[in-house]
Formats: C-alpha cells, structure tokens, sequence
C-alpha cells in the first residue's frame, strides 16, 4: 500500500501534458545511428600537412550503426566493456548529443527535431553523481523539481519519500552532499531522476559503487517504476547479475557495435550452442563470449592462470592500441 | 498557461539555486567584498590631496562601484557555464525540460541583484571613509543608470558564456580576457578622451563607458534621468541591450549546437 502511494504521487502530469503519446508505439528507436568525435589536432602540428593515416587515427569511432527498439514497459540492459559506446548511446538519447548520422525517437519524437518534448519525458541517471556539492540534496532536488515543472510542497513530501526509501537517513537530507559518501550521492542522484516520473528512464550504471543492499533497493525500485509507472527502462550495466535480475531484454555492445541482443535466455543458449557445452553458461560467459579482443585458446589459459585473467591482458592491450 | 507557469519555476529554480550556493560560499563571498572594499579604497585615495579632491575622489569612487557591478554581473552570468562545469551538473541543465531563455533569465535576475547589493554594501563602506560633498548627487539617475547599463552587460555577458561552453578547460580564463578589455577601454578611471584614437573606437562599443558617464553626470552635475545628457547615455545603452541580448542568445544557441554535435558538453571535454 505504501509503495502504491508512493509512486502514484510521483505521477507528474503537468509535465507530460500537451504531448501525445501512442501507448502502442514503440517507446525507443535507434535507427542505424553512429557518432564518431575528433580529436583535436596539436597546436604544432597545425604547420605540418596531416596525412590521411594521421587524420584517421584522431577519429574515435564511438557508436556504429546501432539500431535497437524498446517497447513500452521494457527494460533492456546495454552491456558492455568500458569504451564501449554504451554512455554515448545514452547521451545521444537525452538530447546532449547530436547523431552523426540515423535517427533516434522516443515515443516518435525525434530526439533532435523534437527535443523540448523529448526532455519532457526522460530523466537520466549517469555513473557520476553530478551535483551541487556544497548544496544539500533537498535543495538539489527541490532545483530539479522546479526544472522539471513541479511545485515546491509537493517535492518535499516526495524527496523524503523517495530518500527514506533508498536509505538515507532524514537528518541527512538537509546536510551538505560533500559529507556523503559516493554510494550516497549516487541514491540522491537516483532519486533525482525518480522525482520527476518519467516515462523514459535511462540508467548509466546507475549502481555503480553501491553497496549490495543498496543495488537491491534500487533495483527494486526501478521495477516499480516500470510496473506501477509503466515507465520504460533503458539501463547500461557491467553487473551481469543485475543484467540478469531487471532485463527482459539485453544488447551486447563492443567498440561501438552491437554484437548481440535477445533474452537473456536466448544469449545463454546460443553461446552454450557455439561453445558446445553441457553445462549451462552464465552471462559473464555470454558477455565474454562477445566481447573479448583474441579468442582464448587453452595455452592462453595456462600462461595467464585462469581465463578471466587471460580475458584481462587482451583487455587492456585492445585499449593500449 | 501551464507553460508559463513552468517556466517561471523554472527562472526561480535558477534565482534559489545561486542564492543556496551565495550562502553555502558566504566564506568566499566575504573575501571577494573585502578585497573589492580594500582595492576600491586604493584606487580611491589616489584622489585625496590633490586639487579639487571631493571630484576626482567621487570620480573614482564611481569608477570602482561601476567596475565592480560590471564585474559581479559578468561573472554572475559567464558562470551559467562556468559554474556548471565546475560542478558537473552542465549535462543535467542542459537535458531539462526549459528554454534557455528561461535559463539565462533565471540566471541573469540573480546576477543583477547579487551585483546591485554587492556594490551597494562596497560603495557605503568605502564612501565612509571620504568626507564628500555630494550635495549636487542625483541618485536616482545614478540607479537608473547601472539597472540601464545590467541589460546590456547580460547580453555581453550571455555571447561571453560560450568560451567556457566550447572551451573546457581554458573557457574560464577568456572571460577574463573579454572582462579586462572592457576595463580598458571604457574609462573606468579615466576619461576615454584620453585613450588613443583606435582604442575609443571600442569605447564607443562597451556599455560601461555609457553607464559610467551617465552615472558621473548624476552623481558630480546632478543631471536628473529626463535631461538631455543623460539621454545621451541612455539611448546608447537601450540600442546595446536591443541588440546583444538576442544576438547573445543566437551566437549561444549556435555554439550550444557545436557543443552538441562535438561533445563538449562532457563534463572531462
């Protein structure tokens, strides 16, 4: 009864209102999208001729023809190695980056064209608590309440709620953020975007540096969004059990493209297929499986220890070129 | 209805937002007042002693409340960026449901009036250590004309904004590069009749010049706002304020775009 008045008074229709929407369209649409960014050039080299090969190396491909669509009520997990282009597909989504080239919709508003109505239906969480450090997180929130058309008693009342509820203690809602620890500006951060209801959330690595009990209570609170909220849940994760607990959905993202999507279900089976294994595999499998740099042969193993370890060292030589 | 309600809130989501943050940096606050107080009083004393004191001392004094107010606002609205980067909340602001005219209105409302009490406190504390005659000071033209010369300074201030919106790292400094030039060539101690030829020709471009004039011919002749002199000043400042606000928004929404489309909104560039 709590968590159905809870998230019934978290509905903000003066935000949404004007803006119609086709329950039976699809909440997302990333139609073969790509961003490649730049770097810039050294000053002293501004005096040289750049080559071709040159100008090619400062071209960081972020995001290759991606196309994935998410229903509405869907939550589907991006998974992938850091890199990868999973937090700039997100930005891409939130209206912060402009598509070299494709389309993105989100309930058939062009993130571009539309975006003003885009805004008004999504809210972000990104790895990095990103806030007024000196400011309290009542007065942080209450801010974001404002941008996002809510009147001020009604945020309070709210902000409790959703604080008390991930864990944080009420005296701490008026101290300064500085004083709090990462975990905890990250539920602040969690409950900035649950304040304002949105009918798009988009995750990136929400529960990142959470501790255990933590990462439940957001995890549970992210189903209720989408249950009680209908809200559909765009989330970005390196946490396989999580992947595993929230997804309906899973796209597998590796230097820029995805490399697999499905069901959970569906991605376990067909490694366990390509491998020819007996036993079930898990999803760490799964996400090896698609996204490791040099296939692990059995001399790889024995001269790192252990295949994870073996996974590692192509890791980080894939990043070093 | 519904909008205009939104984005009200929005504007006093901005207002609340630099308040909190005045209050929570109050330590800094003082120190800024302090050494703006210590600096005016400097510059000021330069007047005491030599003939005709209680003019040159009340031109500087103009000169330094002119100068501080400028500084505060400019600082007050570059710090739409500035500040946001500082703290990383730029991407937060930016996907909002607002325009960024509501934004820059929010931001530029608190800069004025941090700006207008910021000077206020410096000017009476400095003052009192003058013995002026200001029997021939009309105030209300001297308020009239820094509320003018605020419109101006934010349409500057806002085209200003987008050096640390395209510059991550090094964007804070060149505001400070645009803020000395203005310094420079809008005889904030001098009159620009003296500056070389070239050099008045920006003169005749910055709003302080204006606004210093006009608040010196309040202040030192007692022009009320509807004389001829002050209209001078004032249609200058009305043109200025007409033209770089929108074209302090454009060139922004421009480079927001740039932004964009290259990234730079990242809080790490």
């Amino acid at each position: 009864m709590a968590i159905q008045h809870l998230a019934t008074e978290t509905i903000d229709s003066s935000l949404t209102k004007g803006i119609s929407i086709d329950p039976t369209t699809d909440a997302v649409v990333i139609d073969n999208v790509s961003k490649l960014f730049t770097k810039p050039r050294p000053l002293r080299a501004w005096f040289h001729r750049e080559s071709k090969e040159e100008a090619e190396k400062r071209v960081i491909r972020a995001v290759e023809a991606i196309s994935l669509t998410v229903k509405r009520r869907e939550i589907v997990g991006i998974l992938g190695a850091n890199g990868s282009g999973k937090s700039t597909l997100i930005r891409m989504l939130s209206t912060l980056l402009i598509p070299d080239t494709g389309h993105i919709s989100v309930f058939g508003y062009d993130v571009i064209r539309d975006a003003a109505t885009v805004q008004r239906l999504i809210n972000r969480v990104s790895v990095e608590a990103s806030f007024f450090k000196k400011l309290s997180p009542m007065e942080n929130l209450i801010y974001a309440a404002r941008l996002y058309n809510m009147p001020a008693d009604v945020a309070r009342r709210k902000i409790v709620a959703i604080l008390t509820r991930l864990g944080i203690k009420k005296d701490r809602i008026n101290a300064p953020l500085e004083n709090m620890s990462r975990g905890m500006q990250q539920k602040v951060a969690i409950a900035r975007a649950f304040l304002t209801s949105p009918i798009v959330l988009l995750l990136d690595e929400p529960t990142t540096g959470l501790d255990p009990r933590s990462k439940l209570d957001v995890q549970h609170f992210v189903q209720e969004l989408r249950e009680i909220h209908d809200a559909t849940i765009l989330i970005t994760t390196h946490d396989m059990e999580e992947a595993e607990a929230l997804c309906d959905r899973v796209a597998i993202i590796d230097q820029g493209r995805i490399v697999a999507q499905g069901t959970v279900d569906e991605l376990k089976s067909a490694v366990q297929e390509r491998l020819g294994h007996i036993a079930p595999v898990t999803m760490n499998d799964v996400f090896m499986h698609y996204t490791v740099a040099h296939l692990i042969t059995e001399a790889d193993i024995q001269r790192y220890g252990s295949w994870e370890k073996a996974f590692e060292a192509y890791e980080a030589q894939k990043e070093d070129e | 209805m519904s909008s205009l309600i939104h984005q009200g809130r929005a504007t006093y989501a901005f207002f609340e937002r630099n308040w909190n943050l005045t209050r929570r940096y109050l330590a800094w606050e003082i120190v800024w007042l302090v050494y703006n107080i210590v600096n005016a009083m400097s510059i000021t004393f330069i007047g005491v002693g030599v003939p005709d004191a209680n003019y040159v001392v009340l031109y500087l004094l103009i000169g330094t409340a002119v100068w501080t107010y400028l500084s505060v606002t400019f600082d007050g609205v570059t710090d739409i960026i500035n500040m946001e980067r500082w703290e990383g909340t730029i991407e937060y602001t930016f996907m909002a449901p607002i325009s960024r005219f509501t934004h820059m209105v929010g931001s530029c409302l608190y800069a004025i009036v941090h700006g207008l009490l910021f000077t206020l406190v410096q000017l009476i504390i400095v003052a009192s250590f003058f013995h002026l005659d200001l029997s021939h000071a009309n105030y209300l033209t001297a308020v009239f004309m820094l509320v003018l010369g605020s419109i101006s300074f934010i349409g500057f201030g806002i085209a200003t904004a987008i050096l640390p919106l395209l510059f991550t790292e090094k964007g804070m400094q060149m505001t400070l590069i645009v803020k000395s030039l203005l310094l420079l060539v809008s005889g904030v101690y001098y009159s620009v009749s003296v500056l070389p030829a070239w050099m008045r020709v920006f003169s005749y471009i910055s709003p302080a010049t204006y606004v210093l004039e006009g608040m010196r011919a309040g202040l030192l002749h007692d022009q009320p706002i509807w004389s001829a002199e002050i209209w001078s000043y004032t249609w200058p400042l009305l043109l200025s304020g007409v033209i770089s606000i929108p074209v302090g928004v454009f060139v922004f929404g421009i480079a927001e775009r740039y932004a964009k489309r290259t990234g730079r909104l990242k809080r790490n560039g």
